[in-house]
């Protein structure tokens, strides 16, 4: 008997538990709270499902224990029963499935005209890099990796030379603009991980991956590694400051350019000299 | 229907292969220890299995204790912390579950209950043992080879796992766990095999595939399931050992390790992923599939009543492992594959939920105007119903490409397949051992001890793994040794951690309560007689217990009905043995 007890207190304990404990997600800052709204879904049929098998085990067990004089019916099939069972799941589970669906269709949609950032992780730190004036980022190899180009620009590709390179910094991005973020390693898998942005993606050595968002309000915001990536992997923090224009555009305006930063390596000049000194203080 | 349930009318068939003459142990060595007999294997299977599964428990408590108190204990630290979620990840899912349940219950049971001798191949049986034994003892040596063992995570995925990031990765570490994994397959092929064809052609006579024990027919769908998945991982494994012996680059793109470009070039990393998870996946069933058939049978047998839908229980377990085969992606839905994938594999995914809900349903309605023992057995088998179907559904929810999108490599994962394919299953494990305990060793295991194993281990597992979903929903990641300052974590969370590894002490700490309850029964436990449950199936049905080499003394048994003729009414008995023949008029004319 004290087992029905504890299943009962089981069922609405773990409803009281979801609805009165302080745990759950943070506030959003992106277009997704469509996946937040099918979360929702998903957690309502679930609900219903998990506390519906488990008290109806409960009635069984207190009905139909073992008293003397009992005994059980002889039942082995119920065709009719069985197919309303699975019907009925195949709906819930369809009910589930569809908006699923639909909202990966536009996870994986990215809007005309979304600004392109990369990011590119190394153990264990992130570096960001915007295209610069031309709008598109050059090429890159991972075998052109060396230490005054740590992220493997293509120095032939023109449209490189004008890229905005963030190393080891943060990054910013202006408020109610859909971004495509493109993803890339150059040495182990890490993966891009923002929780008030919903979405995370695995970067990958050797190709390139992505995806978009929207931010939806500004502030500053705690980048993590969420794919095993070695020891520091718990340590591998970055951040995404969410600015309004205005302010993206004055802190864009600091960044150095690949040949700016190449330049200033060779450090021909008092001026670049200056530029790679503030770089370096800026870097942790 | 009728052919199911019992075969009247028929002229029982001849039988197809004669009654052989099994090998005769000479001493005691061929008799106890390389022993050709089933059930002695599968003994040494399962001590082992539980051997090695103490280390991961105990590995376990030192991750939470980490987790839970990270500056009170310094206790371990990152490598050490890594390294033992590998170990204990992969010992858990393979060295533990999949051992014990093909290879322990496997063994002990597919003879006795399809009513035959022995395996069809009893040397390779043997081999399949020892083999495995080599393969824990190979994991186990990398506690001590230099650098210490793999810190990859059980997933291993490279590059990481061969890089100097990862512990053991230019050491001994991976070198050691891949080598262990190729042996495991190995000596798991011998045995698979044998557990395949003996239930194809080694059944008792009357015994046809439509009157199996669900348990047979888990543990069997299961077994061709893991001959099939199994190779993916061989593969991936040796690939993966070329790459990091002999400097091939399978599964290594060009690589730039903390400023030095590495002489690799070209593979690719989401080619493992693929070849792991068309293996990972399907193991998750395999796992999961013996544990389904062993519980239909746990809780008809207390309930005293037929299983519900048994023909459906048979096609819900077929089509659950033929489906587990396309929907491996599922775990990749973050991987950076195509993502054009994530429909397909998202659909497949959640149309395997159907068949899964089924066989919830049919247990439940098992119970329904049941007569309810709450047996051990049978509370282990109710508390699995309420873990398994927790963790089923919150599958849905990562099933469902696009909620995986925020909660895939969070603790909401881990709360997940630790529900699903952790404790549930062990759960079955603790009741199938309650159960078949007396066959085993001819005594009952002690009431009070096992209910309070029972009450701890149910409640106390729930109570770590619930709340740790709402951890991985806030969005704490999977495999942070240690959060730190995280802005968007709430202090609340540290006091949470705490509260889950307190739970996951006392749980671990009852566990010796069993070991003790196994140990002590021995000698001291109630005799229990051939058939304490008064259980329709074979097994239970051997002229001695424990059952001798051969296990049916001069005549194999002949099967006339299906193994679930419990309260036929109108039967003397609420319980009628497969190989009776007698009063089944009265439950022929019942059933038409
Ligand atoms: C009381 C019992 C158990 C406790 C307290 C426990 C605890 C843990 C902890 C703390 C982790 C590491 C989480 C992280 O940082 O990502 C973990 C990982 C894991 N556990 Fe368990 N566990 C238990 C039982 C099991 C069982 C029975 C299985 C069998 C399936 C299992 C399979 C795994 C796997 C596969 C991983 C993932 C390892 C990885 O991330 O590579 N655990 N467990
Ligand atoms: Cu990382
Ligand atoms: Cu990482």
């Amino acid at each position: 008997m004290a087992v029905v007890v504890i299943l009962v207190l089981l069922a609405l304990g773990s409803v009281l538990f979801h609805v009165l404990s302080p745990w759950w997600w943070t506030p959003i800052a992106s277009n997704w709270n469509y996946i937040d709204n099918t979360i929702i879904i998903t957690f309502w049929i679930t609900g219903i499902a998990f506390v519906a098998v488990v008290l109806f085990m409960a009635y069984c067990v207190f009905r139909f224990r073992h008293r003397p004089g009992n005994t059980a019916d002889y039942e082995p099939e119920n065709r009719r029963l069985e197919s309303w069972l699975a019907t009925g799941t195949t709906l819930g589970v369809a009910a589930m499935l569809a908006p699923g669906l639909f909202v990966w269709h536009q996870f994986i949609t990215v809007p005309e005209g979304a600004a392109e950032v990369e990011v590119v992780g190394q153990q264990w730190l992130w570096n960001f890099r915007l295209p610069g004036a031309d709008g598109k980022l050059g090429t890159t190899d991972a075998r052109d990796v060396t230490p005054d180009n740590p992220l493997g620009l293509n120095r032939n590709d023109a449209a490189s030379l004008d890229d905005v390179i963030v190393e080891a910094g943060e990054l910013h991005l202006p408020v109610g603009k859909p971004v495509k973020v493109l993803l890339r390693s150059v040495d182990v898998l890490h993966d891009f991980y923002v929780p008030e942005f919903r979405a995370k993606m695995d970067m990958v050595p050797g190709m390139i991956t992505y995806f978009w968002f929207t931010p939806t309000r500004t502030g500053t915001f705690e980048v993590l590694c969420a794919e095993l990536c070695g020891v520091g992997h718990p340590q591998m923090r970055g951040t995404v400051v969410v600015d309004t224009e205005d302010d993206y555009r004055a802190w864009l305006a600091e960044q150095q350019t690949f040949s700016q930063l190449t330049a200033s390596s060779d450090g021909d000049s008092t001026a670049t000299a200056v530029a790679a000194a503030t770089a370096q203080s800026e870097a942790p | 229907m009728v052919d199911v349930r019992s075969g009247l009318g028929e002229a029982l068939p001849p039988p197809e292969v004669e009654d052989v003459e099994l090998y005769h142990p000479h001493s005691w060595w061929t008799r106890y220890v390389f022993s050709q007999d089933a059930k002695i294997i599968a003994i040494q299977y399962a001590t082992t299995a539980i051997a090695i599964g103490m280390v991961a428990l105990v590995l376990s408590w030192l991750m939470r204790l980490q987790l839970g108190f990270p500056d009170t204990f310094q206790l371990v630290d990152a490598e050490a912390y890594y390294q033992f979620i590998t170990m204990h990840g992969m010992i858990m899912v393979i060295y533990l579950l999949t051992a014990l349940f093909l290879g322990g219950f496997g063994n002990y049971l597919i003879p006795l209950m399809v009513g035959a001798r022995d395996m069809v191949f009893p040397y390779a049986n043997m081999l399949s043992y020892w083999i495995y034994l080599l393969a824990v003892l190979v994991l186990v040596a990398s506690f001590f080879a230099p650098g210490g063992p793999t810190g990859a995570g059980w997933t291993l995925y490279p590059p990481q796992a061969l890089l100097s990031g990862t512990p053991g990765g230019k050491d001994w570490g991976i070198i050691l766990m891949l080598s262990s994994l190729i042996i495991f397959i190995i000596g798991f092929t011998m045995g698979g095999l044998n557990y395949v064809v003996t239930v194809l052609q080694g059944r008792a006579r009357g015994m046809t595939l439509m009157r199996m024990p669900l348990t047979v027919w888990g543990i069997f769908t299961a077994t061709v399931m893991a001959l099939l998945a199994f190779p993916a991982l061989f593969v991936a494994c040796v690939m993966m050992l070329f790459d990091r012996l002999l400097g091939t680059s399978f599964f290594m793109p060009a690589i730039v390790e903390m400023g030095e470009q590495l002489p690799y070039g070209g593979g690719s990393p989401i080619l493992f992923q693929h070849l792991f998870w068309f293996f990972g996946h399907p193991e998750v069933y395999i796992v999961a599939l013996p544990a389904f058939g062993i519980v239909s049978d746990l809780i008809s047998t207390h309930a005293r009543k037929n299983i519900f839908g048994y023909r459906m229980m048979v096609w819900a377990i077929v089509i659950i492992g033929g489906l587990s085969f396309v929907v491996w992606a599922h775990h990749m839905y973050v991987s950076g594959m195509n993502p054009y994938f994530g429909f397909f594999f998202a659909t497949t995914t959640l149309i395997i939920a159907v068949p899964t809900a089924i066989k919830v349903y049919n247990w439940v309605l098992t119970l329904w105007r049941g007569n309810i023992h709450l047996t051990l057995p049978m509370l282990f088998a109710l508390a699995f119903i309420v873990t398994f179907v927790n963790g089923g559904l919150t599958g849905l929810f990562l099933g469902n490409v696009v909620v995986d999108v925020p909660l895939s490599d969070t603790m909401f994962v881990v709360a997940h397949f630790h529900m699903v394919m952790g404790v549930a299953p062990i759960l079955v494990i603790f009741g199938a051992i309650y159960h078949w305990y007396p066959k085993i060793t001819g005594r009952m295991l002690d009431e009070t001890l096992g209910q309070i194993h029972f009450w701890i281990t149910f409640i106390g597992a729930y109570g770590i793994f619930f709340p740790m979903h709402y951890l991985g929903l806030i969005g704490v990641p999977r495999r942070y040794y240690e959060l730190g300052e995280t802005a968007f974590v709430p202090d609340s969370v540290h006091t949470l951690n705490a509260f889950i590894s307190i739970m996951a002490l006392i749980v671990g700490a009852a566990q010796i309560v069993l070991l003790f309850n196994l140990v002590w029964s021995l000698r001291h436990g109630r005799e229990a007689g051939g058939n304490p449950w008064r259980a329709t199936t074979l097994e239970w049905q051997t002229p001695e217990t424990p059952p001798p080499h051969g296990n049916w003394g001069k005549e194999l048994p002949v099967v006339y009905r299906w193994a679930y003729d419990y309260s036929v009414p109108g039967a003397p008995e609420d319980f009628i043995p497969q190989n009776q023949p007698a009063p089944s008029r009265v439950s022929h004319e019942a059933a038409s």
